[in-house]
């Protein structure tokens, strides 16, 4: 009897929230039939399924499903909203917006994000909140290019690079194993420093002007011609060296993670670290490991910044590209796969809102939000449910 | 006699951090124990010593540096100069370090008071922003009314607008339990790109006299809607009546949290949230109520700075906006209480001013002691964050003095026996 009543209710939530998610497709589509290769041209389409998948979300609210209901009618609203935007713009923009180098670029802007995403991955997989990504990055970003102008290499800076975020990374795990002080404020503290450190040296080794022209550059593979334009060389044909790492190292951090003995540690320590101390694995250890590497998956994405990307350093480079990495790890629910396609996305945001000038610019800076309001959405719970590690931000103190 | 007493002295670190449900607040409670205005200070002068290691190690005189933040800051005003040159700059300087601590006081109240609920707000830069923005736009607009209904409209906009912004944080805390950290840092970026938006060319708050010029800056808040000056001159960034305002804050602050039923279960919430619904308080509604009073104070925050002595806005300010994170550590300097917090904002706003306006001296690089400033507010930040090492130290004080009585107990009781 208590099995049919079980079986009835969850059937009845499944339903509802099938409805909110049939919602948020309308709404996703409603927005994509404004842009190319549809482009619909009248205003009724868009704003019609606007409506139909709010319709949709509130059906999917009245019945219980409550997250899933809210997200189908915000889908509607933004949806038909960024549609309505699309639409006051001629045909030959939007193409000049939508070209194949749009994926090129939204995996330049994806890679430091990409990178910050798997170092915060396995930081807080082994139980350790690390707000410090941001700092970590502004770490590898300057000390990236110091080390390549110095030494005139960039394998050397990337080096540097990578010392300089398991330094800081070593500062915040000290403090957040050992002293076991609130990683959030040991997270907020190791930023404001890695903004202190840089700016400061920055000014006392370069007089706050620019990084001398010229400085070794990480290169970039050349798959294909320089003349060749079709699709694939547009997009894939002439990336960073640091791109391609970049997309190597998603699989390799789920191997890591999921499929070695490592990984099975650094996730007990996540989630139960006493019963992993009771095993016999050394909890400290593999926390301070795991935070050291996300100081050195962080830096390598602030290097790729300077020394792959930009050729030069100002101060606060970043510029918040580690807040949007955590972001991303949470909108990937903690997975390195997760994590890339939400680095992904924030990162085709980020293509798009600088390709938007074409036709709005004001609508292109509001759009660089994006990636803010959609963790928000996530973290609400509205596109699925983030789970973090169950002892994520618990000290430990051994027995 | 002494040892079932002890926890009521500070509980040694290690059953701190077994105790399953370590929100903010029970650590919080754990500082207060730990030692009145000495650990703070200890705190303040280790970052300061580390950063003048720094400034020495690379190659400039750590003494003379600070001496010149003082000076830059203005403090040497108080030690009334009889050189009148001297004098004046010197009282300019000490009304702009003022200037700066106004808004300070309240950024740093609305990371306090949400703490106290057991709650990090780090949104308070984007809070500070969007009521600035509001501010700026009540300035701006009812350009008919007349001073003071004009100004304190414009800053109940700004701190409802905070308000607003923080309860979002709230809101999502309450209804879905996710984490205000992340959340406040979201909202502070949006916060920090509708700025962008608003002030761009062609965008809606861009000044009409600037559109032309292609400058990204809102046009002026009209005269109404100006803050009085009582020290200095208005044209000169004088000290606005905002300060008392903030000052008024403190003692609000202490109020709602020491004499009402609000500040009770805000604070009853903070310490433990399953003891507090379980005597019948309601954890969700004063998450949200918490929240939103934390952003009110960092929304005030920016209604008096627009109002007061910015009276307009560009996108490269909203992009150098670092108030709202200085508030952390000023409340976590100041451990959350009122007096703590007007002292740390007093302290940050001198450095603030000191570093990168008033230094006069050719001894260190303005730009470069700037810089210092960020460090010296993420070591203080650092070293507040490890309380065990500071219960430690505190606690290792008190076994020493409290091992001396007993030392004596047992001479005398020797004494007696022989």
């Amino acid at each position: 009897m208590s099995t049919y009543v079980g079986t009835l209710r969850r059937s009845r939530l499944y339903d509802s929230s099938t409805v909110g998610m049939v919602g948020i497709i309308i709404g996703v589509v409603a927005c994509i039939v404004a842009i190319p290769p549809v482009t619909a041209r009248s205003l009724v389409w868009p704003v019609l399924l606007g409506i139909v998948a709010m319709l949709f979300g509130i059906v999917a609210v009245s019945r219980g499903a409550g997250r899933v209901g809210w997200g189908a009618i915000a889908a509607g609203i933004l949806g038909g909203g960024l549609a309505a935007l699309a639409m006051r713009s001629s045909v030959s923009n939007l193409d000049q917006v939508f070209t194949a180098s749009l994926i090129a670029s939204m995996l330049v802007f994806a890679t430091p994000l990409t990178f910050g995403a798997l170092g915060g991955m396995f930081s807080e997989r082994s139980g350790v909140v690390n707000i410090g990504l941001e700092g970590m990055m502004l770490m590898g970003a300057f000390w990236g290019i110091w080390g390549a102008d110095k030494t005139g290499s960039w394998v050397w800076g990337v080096l540097i690079a990578m010392l300089s975020g398991a330094l800081l990374a070593l500062v915040h795990a000290f403090f957040a194993i050992h002293l076991r002080a609130d990683q959030i404020v040991g997270g907020v503290a190791v930023n404001f420093l890695a903004l202190g450190i840089t700016g400061y040296f920055f000014v006392q080794l370069y007089h706050g002007n620019n990084v001398p022209t010229g400085v070794s550059q990480i290169p970039d593979v050349k798959l294909t011609s320089e003349r060749s334009n079709s699709f694939f060389a547009e997009s894939f044909g002439h990336l960073n060296l640091m791109i391609w790492i970049a997309i190597l190292f998603v699989p390799l951090s789920y191997v890591v993670l999921f499929k070695t003995p490592i990984g099975l540690r650094i996730r007990a320590c996540g989630e139960h670290p006493r019963a992993a101390d009771t095993v016999g694995i050394n909890v400290y250890l593999v926390r301070y490991g795991s935070v050291i590497l996300s100081g050195i998956l962080a830096a390598m994405g602030g290097a790729y910044l300077t020394v792959g990307y930009l050729n030069t350093f100002n101060e606060n480079v970043t510029a918040g590209r580690g807040f949007i990495a955590l972001a991303a790890m949470i909108f990937g629910n903690w997975r390195p796969f997760g994590a890339f396609g939400a680095a992904l996305l924030f990162g085709f945001s980020t293509a798009l809102a600088f390709r938007l000038p074409v036709y709005s610019s004001n609508a292109a800076t509001l759009f660089q939000a994006l990636p803010y309001v959609l963790t928000l959405i996530a973290v609400a719970g509205v596109i699925g449910r983030t789970v973090p590690p169950a002892a994520d931000g618990r000290p430990y103190k051994k027995q | 006699m002494s040892e079932p007493l002890a926890p009521q002295h500070g509980k040694p670190p290690g059953d701190l951090a077994q105790a399953p449900p370590t929100t903010v607040a029970s650590r919080l409670a754990a500082w207060q124990k730990a030692g009145g205005i000495v650990v703070p200070i200890l705190t303040a002068v280790l970052a300061f010593l580390i950063g003048g290691l720094l400034v020495l190690a690379t190659g400039h005189n750590p003494f003379q540096a600070y001496w010149d933040i003082i000076n830059g800051a203005g403090l040497n005003w108080l030690a009334h100069p009889t050189n009148t040159d001297v004098a004046n700059t010197a009282a300019y300087n000490f009304s702009q370090t003022l200037l700066q601590t106004t808004p300070l006081i309240l950024t740093g109240l609305a990371v306090a008071f949400a703490f106290r609920c057991g709650m990090f707000n780090i949104g308070g830069n984007g809070q500070y922003l969007v009521g600035l923005y509001c501010a700026n736009w009540v300035g701006i607009s009812f350009v008919n009314m007349t001073r003071p209904a004009h100004v304190l409209l414009g800053v109940a906009a700004a701190a409802a607008a905070g308000a607003i912004w923080a309860g979002i944080a709230g809101f999502l805390k309450a209804t879905t339990g996710a984490h205000e950290v992340i959340t406040t840092i979201m909202l502070n970026w949006v916060a920090y790109w509708i700025g962008n938006y608003i002030f761009q060319q062609g965008g809606p708050l861009q000044g009409a006299t600037n559109k032309p010029l292609n400058i990204p800056i809102s046009g002026d808040v009209a005269q109404s809607a100006r803050i009085p000056v009582f020290w200095g001159d208005a044209d000169l960034q004088g000290l606005h009546i905002g300060f008392f305002f903030a000052i008024l804050c403190l003692v609000l602050f202490w109020l709602i949290l020491s004499r009402t039923t609000l500040g009770y279960e805000v604070r009853a919430v903070g310490y433990n949230p399953d003891a507090a619904a379980y005597g019948g308080i309601r954890v969700r509604v004063n998450y949200v109520r918490a929240m939103a009073i934390s952003g009110a104070f960092a929304g005030l925050a920016g209604g008096i700075d627009m109002l007061g002595y910015l009276y307009h806005y560009g996108t490269t300010d909203v992009q150098a906006a670092s108030i709202g994170f200085l508030g952390i550590a000023v409340a976590l300097l100041g451990r959350n209480t009122a007096v703590g917090v007007g002292l740390a904002a007093f302290l940050f706003g001198g450095l603030l001013y000191g570093t990168t306006h008033g230094l006069q001296s050719g001894t260190i690089d303005p730009s470069l002691a700037g810089h210092l400033t960020e460090m010296i507010q993420g070591l203080v930040v650092l070293f507040v964050g490890a309380d065990v090492l500071i219960l430690a130290v505190w606690n290792s004080r008190r076994k020493i003095r409290r091992r001396q009585p007993t030392a004596q107990q047992q001479q005398q009781t020797a004494e007696a026996a022989s």
